[in-house]
């Protein structure tokens, strides 16, 4: 039995339509990350499963329970917002055991309650203090407490680490993964941070406009894109979008880049990956998708073993993180990242040899940007 | 600011020297009546007809208070404005309590519970604000009497009350627009009701409004003397009401350090509450306009 289950939410604030039809279901024990850009409708459905939103049409379950028309205090869930919204005048130990006061849960349990997830989040010592004398990653600790001291079915998290710096941020994102492994409780998470949403979540729902485009699993999502915009939103540098003509070739089919300065490039697609569907299309235009790590330095030691497709470019900026570098090089009318290894000496300019992935190219149809191979 | 570097010219010590004496003399200025009517309260009679208004009190006396409290005559009775005093007491304790109250409940249910015409609720609470008194007198007479109300101090609260809770609200409804919401949607979570959420969350934070809004409202309701003159009977006549009396009550002579003292008498609540929450009162009002 689904731990959630969303049925055809519809949620319109007027004539405005925010979300359409919306379905999914996760297992109990399941991390789902909801994804988007801003406006999306992912907070909107997040207040949806909260009871904070009252839906327009649709059914939402959990743990087969029909909660559509509860109050959020019927719903048996907790949620940890982004403003970490402690209550101010309250000190640490009130705020963890509200919930529980509110429930009527006796004196003992609450205060063992608060023990046992104070020691968890090792926030005991704060437990006396007001949210006003905490520091950003210790409300958050706190707001995580708020929600662990009930033990509710389903943990809603909205957008919990966007007010913390970069570095705090990835430090409470392992630490969530922890806690999600330990406890083994079922989680919804709404954040626009596609890295978030690759290292924490089971399953990802990418959405748009009140739509969820793609439901699975991060590598699901991130390999295999159902459309141009998801695959351009999940990683980063983000996808590169390169147009092509399909052509016919000795074995199967192959894209052909023009280039307006140089002679074209042609990129064979993979046998393997070859569809009747696909060639019918010979002929006509489509969108290559190929990730910045597709993308290779020629290594002149491989020699003949090396694998992928050789390419030429020239190089237009070099920018270096540290782990690796990013390079920015013109092809075909577009502009291309290309990630290669932090010991490759090159310099804008450059012309440089390079290996393409093809087998793990992604194509799309350029008009209606729905993935075709 | 108060840091800044900058070069002490002589010019610019003239200049902060004209500044403060500016102010100064303007400070005075604004003291002046107080400081006279205080002088001229303390004066026996024969001074004042004698001496300049500026003259400081020869042989100081309080006479002119006790007689002012409880001697003397507002219209036919001779018993000062002591026990008048008391009376607006009974009006103003009550009617900011139950304002105040009510406005953070409005406040609250406006801002945090937002329902369908909110909007206009409000709208038309804030047009309460401009309504001037003189329009009600003869409704509000009216309702009063209705109510069997006329002339009663419940009656007068009432008025008060009615009046005061288009500026309440405004006030809280102000102060908890920036209070966010996601603080009621948490207790909602946690299983808090519409006045648990009130009374747990919101009330305990609302202390600097609470203050500008008391503030407000007694000073509003201890200096009315239209509905004071208009309302109330004779034995529930607030003090600005009998101060009024007092003053116009000629038995020969003015007794003008007894018309002073009754007047200090009728102001000085108000001032204790400026002296005593005047910061809390500014400080209130700008709550929420720069973020801490």
């Amino acid at each position: 039995m689904a731990a959630l289950e969303i049925d055809q939410v519809r949620k319109e604030f007027g004539r405005e339509r925010v979300l359409k039809d919306v379905s999914l279901s996760i297992e109990s024990g399941q991390f789902l990350i909801l994804v988007g850009p801003s406006g999306c409708g992912k907070s909107t459905l997040m207040n949806a499963i909260a009871g904070l939103e009252p839906v327009t049409s649709g059914h939402i379950r959990i743990d087969g329970e029909d909660v559509t028309g509860r109050t959020p205090a019927e719903r048996d869930i907790a949620m940890v917002f982004q403003s970490y919204a402690l209550y101010p005048s309250m000190t640490v130990r009130q705020n963890i055991s509200f919930g529980l006061e509110m429930r009527k849960v006796p004196k003992a349990e609450r205060i063992e309650a608060v023990e046992r997830v104070a020691d968890l989040l090792q926030i005991s010592h704060l437990l006396e203090r007001k949210p006003a004398q905490l520091s950003g990653g210790q409300r958050q600790r706190v707001a995580m407490g708020r929600a662990l001291a009930r033990e509710p079915k389903v943990y809603l998290f909205d957008e919990p680490l966007s007010n913390l710096d970069a570095k705090l941020r990835v430090d409470m994102r392992t630490e969530i993964k922890k806690l999600h492994q330990r406890l083994g409780t079922t989680i919804v998470y709404v954040t626009h941070d596609q890295v978030e949403a690759m290292t924490l979540a089971d399953k990802i729902a990418v959405m748009r406009d009140g739509h969820i485009l793609q439901l699975g699993s991060p590598d699901e999502v991130y390999n295999d894109p159902v459309d141009m915009f998801v695959a351009g939103f999940m990683g980063s540098p983000s996808m590169n979008f390169i147009r092509a003509t399909l052509e016919q070739s000795d074995g199967g089919v192959q894209l052909r880049i023009e280039t307006p300065s140089e002679e074209s490039l042609t990129l064979p697609w993979p046998a393997a990956r070859t569809t009747e569907a696909l060639t019918e299309r010979i002929g006509k235009t489509v969108i290559l998708g190929l990730r910045p790590e597709h993308f290779s330095e020629e290594d002149a030691r491989l020699g003949a073993q090396a694998e992928g497709t050789p390419m030429t470019a020239t190089v237009s900026v070099v920018e270096p993180t540290g782990a690796d570098i990013l390079l920015r090089l013109p092809l075909g009318e577009e502009e291309i990242t290309a990630r290669v290894g932090p010991k490759c000496a090159v310099a804008p300019g450059d012309r440089l040899a390079l290996r393409v992935d093809m087998s793990r190219a992604v194509m799309f149809d350029a008009n209606s940007e729905q993935r075709i191979a | 600011m108060a840091d800044a570097i900058r070069r002490q010219t002589v010019g610019a010590r003239l200049l902060r020297g004209a500044l403060y004496a500016v102010l100064i003399l303007a400070a005075l200025f604004y003291a002046l009546p107080l400081l006279i009517m205080l002088i001229t309260s303390i004066k026996p009679l024969s001074e004042i007809t004698a001496g300049s208004l500026l003259s400081l009190p020869q042989n100081p006396t309080l006479a002119p208070w006790t007689k002012a409290w409880g001697e003397a005559c507002t219209g036919m009775r001779c018993e000062g404005v002591g026990g008048y005093f008391w009376n607006s007491f009974a009006i103003v304790i009550p009617a900011v309590l139950i304002s105040t109250a009510a406005g953070a409940l409005n406040g609250y249910a406006l801002t945090k519970w937002r329902f369908k015409g909110a909007e206009i609720v409000f709208a038309l609470m804030l047009f309460g604000c401009f309504i001037p008194f003189q329009v009600v007198l003869l409704p509000m007479a009216q309702t009063l009497g209705w109510l069997g109300l006329s002339s009663s101090r419940a009656g007068l609260v009432l008025v008060h009350v009615v009046f005061g809770i288009a500026f309440t609200t405004l006030f809280f409804r102000n102060f908890y627009v920036g209070i966010p919401d996601e603080l009621v949607s948490a207790a909602k979570l946690d299983g808090a009701g519409f006045f648990r959420i009130f009374w747990r969350i919101l009330l305990p934070v609302s202390a600097p409004i609470i203050v500008v809004s008391i503030i407000w409202q007694f000073t509003q309701i201890w200096n009315d003397f239209l509905f004071g003159v208009a309302f109330s009977g004779h034995d529930t006549q607030p003090v600005t009401v009998a101060l009024n009396n007092l003053v116009n009550t000629s038995t020969g002579v003015t007794e003008y350090n007894v018309n002073m003292a009754a007047a200090m008498i009728a102001a000085l609540p108000t001032l204790v509450v400026y002296v005593l929450a005047g910061k809390y009162f500014v400080r209130g009002l700008t709550a929420g306009s720069v973020k801490g």
